[in-house]
């Protein structure tokens, strides 16, 4: 098979880019810990209210300046919904849904996951700059899927 | 070769009309329903008579994504070997109406479900949202008809093989038989998660369903699924562009390998519209987004046999100058026209794709409305237009009519039009997403959320495109209507170009599918295997179904 000499050079170039960007990923999710919220915890969907930590969901304060925002999901509503984070503080959010598929989308940050009956995802978010942040479901769940909101105020 | 002169034959071209005027009727509902979203979402109208949003998402999404797009293909492909490799025996034409009516009956009962309100679970049907089993049915027999239709291609194959020992086989036929086996493959995916978990739990022969092994079996499926859309584009753009400008395919054997090289790398991939989900570890992640890399590749290859394509024929025609074969190319004729403009839209949605399978890029965008302007690119656009282009010479081919000067500048006007509209639509759509914006939503301000009314402009911008698009919709309906009932009698030719060098025993080797299936099959295993024992493994409780809407 024939491969043109400008077609070898732009093979190289193109496959070389995407090796670029795989390393990039690659070392920012390996080597600085950027990976995709995948928490391997499982529940029971249906015993959500009586299982720690979502029997008290609500904001936690862990230790200095760290926080756990433990969040139920349900058709179609966030358990607590509206949450004031002191500025600077590292919050770590579990969320969970008590039936069917949701999204857990913080409008305007990285904090975006999938939130799937039976399982816990998770996702650490250091929360810099005051101010307010929509939360909404992402992944369709019915009629009210639109409907369900919340915010996050970030205060000094 | 044989015949340059062929035609399709005349039974055989019968089958696929029958493809088309499903398709573009498919098209004509979609596209409605498409428009009503977009002027929704603006904020400024409601749907009449209590109709749902998301009943009208579903019937786009299921209509356009999966109706539209598998008749077309089906009834070209069926040309594109009747036309290359002769005509049909009696028997591969009879199962290939098995398969139309097997699709068309599960089309059917999928709409009926859907528009009676008792499937608004979109085309993706997560579970445990539960649809009526007739849903899940309908989609079943869409499937099996298109298996139907395939085994048809490759008994129509083998016969060729048969007959012409120690040949490679044509071309577009080639290309065919690898889209279909493309496709059986994945469709396992999705069979498996419909019959074996889906069906019995909406019948209520079970109650609990897992979550989890029924969306990696749809992801199995579903992104495969857009390179069983693109790779038709694909073969018009390698077989048959060339021939419409006049000119010659770049290499015979690179087309080949670059569709081997689809077939090998776009099935274990499906965990990069997973990689924001619990239940898989990241390592997993990582090697399936390794994988979708892989991908791109073919594309590359695609876009430089393209351009060379273009400038070869642009510089036998006496073009200098290092863009100077630019102005050689026939601007004028639709047929180019349409797929060219397809070309040009995947640049930004090729790009598009490697953002939203990278890790950290996809955290911003996954499930916004970024992704819905990125697959309006990618398929509504490169892949819409080129079967438009092709419909321009394949409907009027196969209905024994020309098509006239007039409605020639039709086509370059349609063309222009969706141009327009698609930019503004996934223009805004790509906006707004990297603002939050999320996709398959109603109008919502969320509370008057300052950032939700942020979104608003660029919700009216999607509008008018969704409008400017309905537009180009009606004028490409007129168009193939034209062409298939309207246009003066005449003999239209289904362009099939000769390859620059004549084709080389490599061409030969292609066709060796035990091996080819046999690396498919072992990269799946390799990719699936260990992250489908865990989660299997590690189950949690299954869930009971929902109707929320």
């Amino acid at each position: 098979m024939h491969l043109h000499k400008y077609e070898k050079i732009w093979l190289a170039f193109g496959i070389g880019c995407l090796f670029v960007f795989l390393t990039v990923i690659g070392v920012s999710a390996f080597a600085e810990g950027n990976q995709p919220p995948s928490c391997l915890t499982t529940i029971d969907p249906e015993k959500v209210d009586q299982t720690p930590p979502f029997d008290k969901p609500g904001l936690v304060k862990t230790g200095n300046n760290e926080y756990q925002l433990n969040i139920v999901v349900s058709a179609f509503a966030f358990t607590p919904n509206q949450i004031e984070i002191p500025k600077g503080a590292k919050v770590t959010i579990n969320v969970t849904s008590k039936d069917v598929i949701h999204g857990f989308e913080v409008a305007g940050t990285n904090v975006n996951m999938m939130v799937e009956p039976g399982y816990i995802n998770t996702l650490t978010k250091t929360f810099d700059k005051t101010g307010e942040y929509t939360i909404l479901c992402n992944e369709y769940c019915g009629a009210g899927h639109h409907m369900m909101t919340g915010r996050i105020k970030v205060v000094d | 070769m044989m015949g340059e002169t062929m035609k399709v034959d005349r039974r055989d071209a019968k089958l696929t009309l029958a493809h088309l005027y499903v398709a573009f009727i498919a098209l004509a509902l979609g596209g409605l329903a498409g428009l009503l979203q977009t002027l929704v979402r603006s904020g400024k109208f409601n749907l009449p008579a209590g109709i749902s949003y998301y009943t009208i998402l579903t019937t786009h999404g299921v209509l356009l994504g999966l109706v539209l797009t598998t008749f077309f293909i089906i009834g070209f492909q069926f040309a594109a070997v009747s036309r290359t490799s002769g005509a049909f025996s009696d028997r591969v034409r009879f199962w290939g109406w098995v398969g139309f009516w097997t699709m068309t009956i599960g089309t059917a009962m999928t709409a009926f479900f859907i528009l009676t309100g008792q499937a608004a679970v979109l085309y993706t049907f997560y579970a445990p949202l539960q649809a009526h089993a007739g849903f899940y049915l309908g989609l079943t027999l869409v499937v099996v008809g298109s298996w139907i239709s395939g085994f048809a291609i490759f008994a129509h194959y083998a016969r060729w093989k048969k007959q012409n020992p120690g040949k490679a086989s044509p071309l577009l036929t080639f290309m065919s038989v690898t889209n279909m086996i493309l496709w059986l493959v994945c469709t396992l995916g999705v069979a498996a998660t419909v019959l074996f978990q889906l069906l019995p739990w909406s019948l209520g022969i079970t109650d609990r369903i897992n979550i989890l092994v029924s969306r990696t079996l749809f992801w199995y499926f579903g992104h495969p699924l857009v390179y069983f859309w693109l790779l038709p584009a694909y073969m018009i753009w390698y077989v048959v562009i060339p021939k419409v400008i006049g000119g010659k395919i770049f290499s015979d054997s690179l087309a080949r390998l670059a569709f081997i090289l689809f077939l090998i790398f776009s099935i274990p991939v499906g965990f990069h519209h997973q990689l924001l989900e619990p239940g898989i570890t990241p390592f997993w992640k990582y090697v399936q987004v390794i994988l979708t890399f892989m991908v791109v590749i073919p594309s590359l290859m695609t876009a430089f046999a393209m351009f060379a394509t273009f400038e070869s024929y642009g510089r036998s025609k006496g073009a200098t100058g290092l863009f100077g074969w630019l102005r050689k190319l026939p601007w004028g004729d639709a047929r180019f026209f349409a797929p060219f403009v397809g070309m040009l839209f995947f640049i930004p949605g090729g790009a598009g794709g490697i953002i939203n399978a990278s890790h950290q890029l996809d955290q911003v965008v996954h499930n916004t409305v970024w992704v819905t302007g990125h697959f309006h690119l990618t398929i509504a656009t490169t892949v819409v237009l080129t079967f438009f282009g092709a419909a321009y010479w394949l409907i009027p081919h196969l209905s024994g009519r020309v098509m006239t000067k007039a409605m020639n500048r039709l086509a370059i006007i349609q063309t222009v039009v969706w141009a327009i509209g698609m930019t503004f639509m996934s223009g805004s759509m790509h906006f707004a997403g990297l603002l939050g914006a999320p996709r398959r939503s109603a109008f919502s301000t969320y509370g008057n959320s300052p950032q939700a009314l942020e979104w608003i402009p660029y919700q009216i911008a999607q509008a008018v495109g969704g409008t400017i698009l309905f537009i180009g919709i009606i004028l490409v309906l007129v168009i193939v209507t034209n062409l298939a009932f309207f246009a003066p009698k005449g003999e239209t030719e289904f362009p099939v170009a000769e390859a620059a060098e004549p084709a080389e025993r490599t061409a030969l080797a292609m066709e060796n599918w035990k091996l080819w299936i046999g690396i498919t099959v072992a990269l799946i295993l390799i990719a699936y295997t260990i992250p489908f024992v865990d989660m299997i493994q590690n189950a949690p409780p299954g869930s009971k179904g929902y109707k929320l809407w």
